[in-house]
């Protein structure tokens, strides 16, 4: 008998072990990726040191920390403006992909009209289309929007679009029977059949608006009035500042790690308990 | 014509079903099930006997002839339908309870959770599901998940009973006892019968009648009865009769699989 997670298990002390021992289980699988990443930044540190790269090089991770407190009131404006920017293309995208995607649903001949373009928007490299876009929209923060859009929400309208369409023909046949209206067959039958589909296409999603954010900045160049972390990192190269560009960096990356937990704690908190995917390794009487 | 058929809960009535393909799936079907019955569809693959159910459930529109419901039964009775179907899988939905999977149908007649409760209640421990309410699908075994749709398809109080080939899937132990628990059901609740399957021993054990269908297209071939009492004990497994029940069956088996090679030369 499988017990499940968040019945309380006070009663019986064996299970309260488990639960223990799952605790520190999971503890040590964190480990390893922690000590890789210690093990690098620790070898960065002593190679920059050692043979005493000058910082215009290759600034220590000491150094890019450092860098990172003090100009921390010039670059947090800019790393709000790209997270901003990434959010709100990520919200376009979930929208636009998931409406386009029950349209193709809905019918065929909407799916047979769009679908290439969708393929052609998708296949088109963002840093070919961003300047383009940046000439016919007038406002730089909408056109940086409209790249970031156009990168992020492919994922996610097919992925809807497919997961929509799996739903268990035998279910759908029993919705049938009970004359379900078309709003249960949805609210019931489809959101739910599509929601693992979705949340695959929302983490992949998630990682492209933020790069379509940078490199359409990058594209964009320091214009404009408000500014992303693209437009730091360009200002430092200018300038010869490694160490303000590798600062701007890192926070690009944490950006990006935060968005991609972000997604998985999501997936993981919708999923966990039904979906393959989510239920986790299989325990002592799995 | 047996009494069953003189006043049917159901009958098909010379039901074509022609596929977009062009395939006659169906020719000149007729069936009659009464309030009472308890009839099996037995033949080879491909013959037809899922589309006949289809039909009879409604899913399915025949090309050609009707589908009759007895006059004086309405669509609902009480909001609920007349019927009730198993698919060849348990079809649960892997995101939802056991409970809210057996709830289902009546959710989809605008029951609230509420009211619902005691007849979901009753219909998991009619099928011996009481303590797994709480239950995810995944955690379930294939024959608790197929109790299930047993219980999902009887929440509801139906007239009548669809199956297909609900335990074709299952290991023989466990086809056996959801074979007994099915009769043991039907003598509870009193609800009538079409059962799809391909195994003579499974028609035999369980129903009143055998229709054999051979396909290509698909018709019903023979019809024997088995008069037996219910309910049927471990002991008419091993009988003489039901041994003579499965020659006959069998007999009837292998001419409508000839006719259905015959049907297939004829029309290649």
């Amino acid at each position: 008998m499988r017990v499940r997670a968040g019945v309380p298990s006070g009663a019986e002390p064996a299970r309260t072990n488990g639960h223990g021992r799952s605790a520190a289980r999971a503890a040590l699988r964190r480990l390893p990726p922690l000590m890789a990443v210690l093990v690098l930044l620790l070898g960065w540190e002593a190679l920059v040191r050692l043979r005493g790269i000058p910082h215009y090089i290759l600034p220590a991770p000491s150094l890019v920390a450092r860098t990172l407190v003090e100009r921390w009131d010039s670059l947090l404006p800019s790393l709000w403006f790209t997270l901003r920017l990434t959010l709100l293309a990520l919200a376009a995208a979930v929208a636009g992909g998931v409406l386009l995607a029950s349209a193709f649903v809905l019918s065929r001949r909407v799916e047979r009209a769009l679908y290439p373009l969708a393929v052609v928007l998708q296949v088109t490299p963002i840093v070919a289309i961003a300047p383009l876009i940046l000439i016919y929209v007038e406002s730089t923060t909408a056109a940086l929007l409209i790249c970031a859009w156009i990168v992020a929400f492919f994922p996610i309208l097919a992925n809807t679009a497919t997961g929509l369409r799996s739903a268990d023909p035998q279910l759908g046949e029993l919705f049938t029977l009970y004359g379900a209206t078309r709003w249960q067959r949805l609210r019931w039958l489809l959101v739910p059949s599509a929601l693992p589909y979705f949340l695959s296409g929302l983490r992949v999603a998630g990682g492209l608006s933020l790069i379509g954010a940078v490199v359409a900045e990058f594209t964009a160049g320091t214009a404009g009035r408000e500014t992303g972390l693209a437009s730091r990192i360009l200002e430092a190269s200018f300038r010869t500042e490694i160490p303000l560009m590798f600062a701007a960096l890192a926070l690009v990356s944490l950006l990006g790690v935060a968005i991609f937990l972000a997604t998985s704690w999501l997936s993981r908190r919708l999923l966990g308990g039904w979906h393959a995917s989510e239920v986790g390794e299989p325990d002592e009487t799995g | 014509m047996n009494a069953t058929a003189a006043s049917p809960l159901v009958r098909l009535h010379r039901v074509d079903k022609r596929y977009p393909n062009g395939a006659l799936a169906l020719a000149g079907l007729d069936l009659a099930v009464g309030s009472d019955d308890f009839l099996a569809l037995l033949g080879p693959s491909g013959c037809g006997k899922s589309t006949a159910l289809r039909v009879l459930a409604g899913l399915l529109p025949p090309s050609a002839g009707r589908l009759q419901w007895a006059a004086d039964l309405p669509e609902e009775v009480d909001g609920a339908p007349r019927l009730g179907f198993v698919f060849q899988e348990p079809a649960l939905m892997p995101w939802a309870r056991v409970a809210d999977n057996v709830y289902l149908p009546l959710r989809l007649r605008g029951v609230s959770r509420d009211a619902a409760a005691e007849a979901v209640d009753d219909a998991l421990r009619r099928v011996g599901l009481a303590g797994h309410a709480d239950a995810w699908p995944r955690e379930l075994s294939g024959g608790m998940r197929m109790r299930v749709s047993i219980a999902r398809a009887l929440v509801t109080r139906p007239r009548l009973l669809l199956l297909d080939e609900p335990f074709a899937a299952l290991d023989e132990i466990t086809r056996l006892r959801l074979n007994e628990d099915l009769l043991a059901l039907r003598a509870e609740q009193g609800f009538a019968v079409v059962f799809v399957t391909h195994s003579v021993y499974e028609s035999i054990y369980l129903a009143k009648r055998v229709a054999v269908m051979a396909a290509r297209p698909g018709r019903v071939v023979a019809e024997l009865p088995i008069d037996e009492p219910y309910p049927r004990l471990e002991s008419f497994r091993t009988s003489a009769r039901y041994n003579a029940h499965c020659i006959a069956v069998s007999q009837a088996l292998r001419a409508a699989f000839e006719a259905s090679r015959a049907g297939a030369a004829a029309s290649a």
